[in-house]
């Protein structure tokens, strides 16, 4: 029996959170959610365990990476088959969830799809013109290390299989993690895949990206993905990460 | 600058950089800590290269001989590293004291849910019972 988790990565989404959750239980009922609250100083928390979704709450701030990851791990500890990433902040419309699921399971080769802005003619929301730039340098980047066309590299809109979980819950990169991650998967031989969706502006709340930290973005991406292209092979992970892998 | 201590300069600033990303590499540093030291190599391996630009910034801050200005620039930037360091260090500490914390409240939760003396009690009075007077512990007093 499949059973599948929406993991909600969640800072001081207060405004959002409860609409997100509404959004999932109407477009998706059968999909369990858990709210990753990561250190959220308003009540964040509270709004979403009220809205009915699981609530994680992490005692304090450890960044999208730390927070996504703590979802994986949720997820691998419940025995789920699939798990989605979906924003607390409603950029992610649930109505493509079902589409992303299909696609999961037509394919079962795959183990990661990924929901892209940019695919077909790029409706919606497309973000501002120069993090367009950068997301294009690393979308050309990733898909000549990757060796297929990725276009969207940094949506954080994405579906995994079994493995993809037990991947990510052993090992998931810290800051920005979302274009290591795609880059992760094909280290470990694992495949994924894009369709496009169509985003929205988010409805609350600050993106984990402030302008000033837009330079230590594009530095610390660049890094991990020449480190990540020339870790051939899978090496041996952090000390938080050390754990046997999945057998 | 004379070529000897050029060379010397900037083989050691190449060794810190490979160093660097090879312990980045094998993943014992991360990336967020690596790119101080990446910054810091390879502005050394710039300043010993391009021999012009080391002697006009020597020029600059009044000192005569350029590759004491290279010290100067690698003083600063060991300073840089300490004091990230420290930043580093404090909210560490401050992280493992919310950690604590927060562990201490979910054990009395989970204790008054279960009813039972905690984990803690426990030992003590396993220790209580198994430990002589002169047998006082010498290591792992608590400073608390």
């Amino acid at each position: 029996m499949p059973r599948h988790l929406v993991i909600v990565p969640a800072l001081n989404e207060s405004h959002s959170i409860a609409g997100v959750i509404a959004d999932l239980k109407a477009h998706v009922p059968e999909f369990d959610v858990v709210v990753i609250d990561d250190g959220s100083t308003d009540d964040t928390a509270a709004r979403a365990r009220e809205a009915g979704a699981g609530v994680v709450s992490l005692p304090f701030n450890l960044g999208i990476g730390g927070a996504v990851q703590t979802g994986y791990r949720y997820a691998l500890a419940g025995g789920y088959t699939t798990a989605i990433q979906v924003d607390g902040d409603g950029q992610h419309d649930a109505a493509h969830i079902r589409a992303l699921l299909n696609h999961l399971l037509e394919h079962p080769e795959i183990d990661m799809v990924v929901g892209s802005r940019f695919m077909d003619k790029g409706e919606g929301f497309q973000s501002s013109a120069l993090r367009r730039v950068g997301i294009r340098m690393f979308a050309r980047i990733l898909s000549l290390f990757v060796g297929q066309k990725v276009t969207d590299p940094t949506s954080g809109f994405r579906m995994t299989g079994p493995r993809g979980i037990a991947l990510f819950a052993r090992d998931y990169p810290h800051d920005y993690p979302e274009v290591e991650a795609v880059l992760m998967m094909h280290a470990h031989e694992l495949s994924s895949a894009e369709i496009p969706v169509v985003m929205r502006e988010r409805q609350g709340g600050e993106s984990s990206i402030t302008s000033s930290q837009s330079v230590y973005y594009v530095v610390k991406v660049s890094l991990a993905l020449l480190v990540g292209f020339l870790r051939s092979k899978p090496v041996r992970p952090l000390g938080r990460l050390n754990q046997e892998p999945p057998a | 600058m004379s070529t000897r201590v050029q060379l010397v300069a900037v083989v050691a600033a190449l060794v810190l950089f490979f160093v660097v990303f090879e312990l980045v590499r094998s993943r014992r540093m991360m990336e967020r800590y690596a790119l101080l030291w990446l910054v810091c190599s390879l502005v050394l391996a710039g300043l010993a290269i391009w021999t012009d630009l080391l002697t006009d910034f020597a020029n600059t801050i009044g000192i005569k001989t350029p590759s004491n200005a290279l010290f100067l620039v690698a003083f600063g930037f060991v300073l840089l590293l300490l004091l990230h360091f420290s930043v580093v260090i404090s909210s560490l500490s401050d992280r493992s004291v919310v950690l604590a914390q927060r562990v201490g409240m979910l054990q009395q939760e989970l204790d008054a849910y279960k009813g039972e003396p905690t984990i803690d009690e426990k030992i003590a009075r396993q220790v209580a019972a198994l430990g002589s007077p002169d047998e006082a512990p010498r290591h792992g007093e608590r400073d608390s």
